[in-house]
């Protein structure tokens, strides 16, 4: 129960079901008060307090897990590897891979829980003796991508009560309704471990600064910068060139390369991307190896583009329809079939 | 299904004694310094319950500063005490207390670091008396030991401390929260100079105290106000929760001798059937109050087994704070030589009147299963 409003329902209807619940939020920060973002962070006191709240009016009891080493190290840390490395990782879905569906899960069932049930959007469905991750009915809301990085195992053990609704603002209507006190307050967008939302402030913080070249895909320098991890492929503003392009088009981050400290940027053009390959593939289920028809999303709320799959034990190669722009490594790919998860990897090299 | 309750320590239900005393004031106006029929109304009972409080702990009536409960009493005694006795002499500076203190005592080495001495804890849970001789002497103003410590229920020994204090020249003070209605207490022979005491831990409604202090221990206020009580604690006494605290220790104390047997009994039941579980240890050793037992659960988050019990309907507690809801290690088992491991994996059950032998059979019905539970989820 992260204080907010969908995990707060998602417990309701637990208890509703008919389960033994019990309420538990994740202390994520050894220090709550640094990760204080009034209602926007999902980790601080308020939040911590607000989760309590929701639980006392549902009647369940309340722990606080705190989970803090696991998370500084598996998330944070990570996050800020992964920058230094020139990718663009995505906290959040590494959260649920390692620490929601990992580490508390695992502490739950040796506890003698079964399952674990969470605010995400998204469907599970039995078939064939297996469960199966859906995308939510509503489009908009949906969180099957987040959840793309869970296997078989993990996913026999969640439930997602809030699959079926179509709205968000059905489940304030009905936080409202069963007099959580929550129904109001705002959703939460921001990484939990920067309220600021100031990612390159934090990363300068940890990483410190570096000046570096800019350049052009033809070497020529066109600008200077203090960091290599304060950019991501894609990115188009902040780039503050001293030499406009040659043809006056706007120009944008084409790829970073820590190695030299150097930012190359170009054209729009030169960010298409038709091919991925794909690292440490995770399967929802069985994994599929035969050459298949499928669907890539590269971003939480990003489009589902038309692609040929395959895969080994190792690798995942994503062949798009259609060029897309701004994949950057280090995001993960979620394949679909239809609007059923297969698998997951980590983006490690993009082609065009 | 019936709970079980086992958290007396943090809060025992109101008896039916104060309930009814409490009822029997009602709601009426009038307050208590008020001159007028209904002010002199509430004055009465409001001194009655004061002479009736100090009859239950052997101190006189004007000894009765009543308070908000023990955390105020606390501050009152070591703010007011050092204030007051830098007052007389100004030589007299340092504050030394025991390491097992309740916060309300022990947060003050973070509000005068330079100015506080700490006791050392013997493994047994006892301050070491050798440490308090050397710690006590001429630069001393205060002293304050608890006389029950409130996670391992451990006895101090605070007649000898008593000795240690005067033959420094040191003011005394013992929050007495846990002993009150437990042990015997008697205020005007025990060499302590003030005590605290309340309510809730035994059978009285939350919101009252009492800092009992000698009148010849000139403590400065710490507050600012009407002066109501003499002229050292500022504000409107609860007439009706005063009632119902001198009610409870009534009860308490007539009760005490036989209900400390009966507990007792419970304890050693207790204690015997939780070593009978691999890993399990009693943490504290020596004389110590029947209503509360301190468990070491080696290989364990303490929270897991309070979860775990709780979800089988039985109300235990960790007994040292916690932060944001994360459970943190016990600074009274740190400061007893506790390893961090140990001192994050052990529980408090504390007794009351309504503590039976069903419910410590209940308790350990279940606690082996809780046990490996949470150990299998800490592995």
């Amino acid at each position: 129960m992260s204080g907010g409003v969908d995990s707060a329902v998602a417990a309701a209807r637990m208890v509703d079901a008919g389960h033994d619940v019990i309420g538990v939020h994740l202390a994520l920060s050894k220090n709550p008060e640094s990760y204080r973002s009034g209602a926007r962070g999902c980790c601080s006191l308020e939040d911590s307090h607000d989760a309590r709240r929701a639980a006392d009016v549902l009647g369940i009891p309340f722990y606080v897990w705190d989970f803090s080493d696991r998370f500084a190290a598996d998330v944070v840390d990570d996050f800020v590897t992964e920058y230094a490395a020139g990718r663009t990782p995505n906290p959040c879905l590494r959260c649920n891979e390692k620490i929601k569906f990992a580490a508390v899960l695992e502490r739950g069932l040796a506890l003698g829980f079964d399952a674990i049930a969470t605010g995400h959007y998204a469907e599970l469905r039995q078939a064939d003796g297996q469960v199966q991750l859906w995308r939510a009915a509503e489009a908009a809301k949906d969180q099957s991508y987040v959840l793309g990085v869970l296997d078989q195992q993990q996913l026999r053990h969640s439930l997602f009560p809030l699959a079926l609704d179509s709205a968000k603002a059905d489940v304030r209507a009905e936080a409202a309704a069963r007099g959580l006190y929550l129904a109001k307050k705002p959703d939460s967008h921001d990484i939990c471990f920067i309220p600021t939302g100031d990612t390159a402030g934090f990363l300068t913080s940890r990483l410190g600064s570096s000046v570096g070249d800019i350049v052009d895909e033809q070497g020529e320098v066109v600008g200077a910068h203090s960091g290599t991890h304060q950019f991501t492929v894609g990115q188009r503003h902040g780039l503050r060139l001293g030499i406009p392009a040659a043809d006056g088009r706007p120009r944008y981050v084409l790829s970073i390369a820590p190695a030299t400290n150097t930012v190359t940027v170009g054209p729009k053009q030169s960010l298409a991307v038709s091919s991925i390959h794909g690292i440490r593939p995770t399967w929802t289920g069985e994994p599929r190896f035969e050459r298949w028809r499928g669907l890539a999303q590269v971003r939480a709320h990003g489009s589902a583009m038309p692609a040929w799959i395959s895969a080994d034990r190792e690798a995942v190669q994503v062949e798009l329809d259609e060029a897309a722009h701004g994949i950057a490594p280090g995001q993960a790919v979620v394949c679909y079939d239809g609007d059923r998860v297969i698998g997951s990897a980590t983006i490690a090299v993009t082609g065009r | 299904m019936q709970r079980v309750y086992l958290d007396h320590a943090a809060g025992s239900p109101p008896v039916p004694q104060a309930w009814e005393a409490m009822a029997e004031i009602g709601v009426r106006p009038g307050n208590p310094s008020s001159l007028h029929a209904a002010g002199r109304e509430a004055r009465r009972h409001l001194e009655q319950a004061r002479e009736s409080l100090a009859e239950s702990l052997g101190a006189r009536p004007a000894d009765v500063v009543w308070t908000s409960g023990g955390t105020e009493a606390n501050n009152l005694a070591i703010l007011g005490g050092l204030a007051g006795r830098a007052a007389l002499s100004p030589e007299r500076s340092q504050l030394v207390i025991s390491g097992i203190e309740h916060p309300s005592v022990a947060a003050v080495r973070g509000l005068l670091p330079e100015r506080v001495r700490e006791i050392d804890t013997l493994p047994s849970g006892q301050v070491d008396l050798d440490h308090a001789a050397r710690l006590i002497g001429p630069t001393t103003a205060l002293v304050s030991v608890m006389t029950v410590n409130n996670e391992t229920g451990i006895h101090q020994p605070v007649g000898e401390i008593a000795a240690i204090a005067r033959a420094g020249g040191a003011w005394l003070h013992t929050d007495a929260v846990q002993a009150f209605g437990h042990l015997p207490l008697d205020f005007a022979r025990s060499g302590v100079d003030a005590m605290t005491v309340t309510a809730h831990k035994l059978g009285g409604p939350v919101g009252i105290g009492a800092l009992v202090v000698r009148r010849e221990v000139a403590l400065a206020p710490i507050g600012f106000g009407g002066g109501q009580e003499r002229k050292l604690r500022s504000g409107t006494v609860p007439v009706v929760l005063a009632v119902g605290f001198a009610a409870a220790a009534r009860v308490a104390v007539a009760q005490q001798a036989g209900e400390a047997s009966r507990l007792g009994l419970l304890r050693d039941r207790l204690v015997a059937g939780a070593l009978a579980i691999a890993g399990v240890k009693l943490n504290g050793h020596g004389p110590s109050s029947s209503a509360i037992v301190n468990l070491g659960f080696a290989g364990c988050r303490a929270d897991d087994v309070l979860m775990l019990l709780d979800a089988e309907g039985i109300d235990a507690a960790t007994g040292a704070a916690c932060s944001a809801g994360v459970h943190q290690p016990s600074d009274v088992l740190l400061a007893m030589g506790s390893t961090l491991a140990e001192a994050s994996g052990a529980l408090r059950f504390s007794f009351g009147p309504s503590t039976s032998r069903a419910d410590i059979d209940r308790l350990l019905g279940v606690l082996p299963q809780a046990v490996h539970r949470a150990r299998r989820a800490f592995a």
